[in-house]
């Protein structure tokens, strides 16, 4: 079963990563990008590795593609022409995942009211995931590099917003003091002069 | 059980896959999937490794890769937003600044 599953999931990755160096259009790249970082995460949840995986999911395809496809949508590319034989290939690809969709409803549905193996308890007390052991080790052996990298965040988030607010005319216009002096500019002439 | 070798090879494809991104594509947003692909597969060996070896600083060191990974596309996504500002294109090949 595991092997399986993992040749599923590196079919999967690789596919996407093909499609997001591929693909003309950025946003839909952004979304195979998004799909493989899943599959990459079905791939860690594989190795034992839950917290890498939990992560993965969280950072990766929450976080970073959301900034990705928010600097996409912002620049306003030109996108590409959309012909007719793939908008017909998309509509039935959608067709067959919805109705795949359904079907997994379906027979997880009846499942669930068919009666089936009950889960013991020792499969509940077992420990899942790797989070605890994670967690001490970062806070006691590495925990100087873990302080390092809250100071790298900060420092990029300041670089960043720095960066994209840029020279640009909002520099020139000043629009506080310029406020206050349009406000203040019936009392100030009579004073001056 | 996976073998590592199955590992290796997927990790490297990945890698593959992103250097092949950088190298032929010329938008700046694509070029920069392809940077996180090949960060994603450097994690994918960190991760094979650590259970070939029974330890868990290799998942460590993948948490600092994620967090240099999103220091890098912040500051990565602002430069490419100020170029657009700049230049008003982020195709790699028509940004050429420095040249003289």
């Amino acid at each position: 079963m595991i092997p399986f599953l993992f040749v599923a999931f590196a079919a999967l990755l690789v596919g996407c990563s093909l499609m997001v160096i591929l693909h003309k259009n950025p946003v839909t790249s952004a979304l195979f990008l998004v799909l493989a970082f899943c599959s990459l995460a079905g791939i860690y949840l594989l190795l034992h590795a839950e917290f890498v995986a939990m992560v993965q999911v969280i950072v990766y395809a929450g976080a970073i593609m959301v900034l990705f496809l928010f600097v996409i949508m912002y620049l306003n590319l030109k996108r590409d022409v959309e012909h007719g034989v793939h908008i017909a290939l998309r509509r039935g690809a959608g067709w067959i995942l919805g109705a795949l969709l359904l079907a997994e409803g379906g027979l997880m549905l009846a499942r669930r009211w068919a009666p089936g193996p009950t889960s013991t308890e020792a499969d509940l007390s077992a420990p899942v995931g790797n989070t605890l052991a994670i967690g001490q080790s970062l806070y006691t052996r590495y925990l100087f590099p873990f302080e390092v990298t809250s100071i790298l965040l900060l420092v990029a988030m300041v670089g960043a917003v720095v960066i994209a607010k840029g020279r640009g005319p909002g520099v020139h216009r000043e629009p506080p003091a310029g406020a206050s002096g349009a406000t203040r500019g019936p009392a100030h002439p009579p004073g001056s002069e | 059980m996976i073998p590592l070798a199955w590992l290796l090879a997927l990790s490297g494809a990945v890698f593959v896959i992103g250097v092949i991104g950088v190298l032929v594509r010329r938008n700046a947003l694509i070029i920069f999937m392809s940077i996180e692909l090949m960060l994603n597969a450097a994690n994918l060996a960190f991760v094979a490794f650590a259970r070939e070896l029974r330890s868990l600083d290799g998942q460590i060191f993948v948490f600092f890769v994620m967090t240099v990974a999103a220091a890098e596309v912040a500051i990565g996504l602002a430069i490419i937003v100020h170029l657009f500002r700049l230049r008003e294109t982020v195709f790699v090949d028509e940004i050429h600044l420095l040249k003289g």
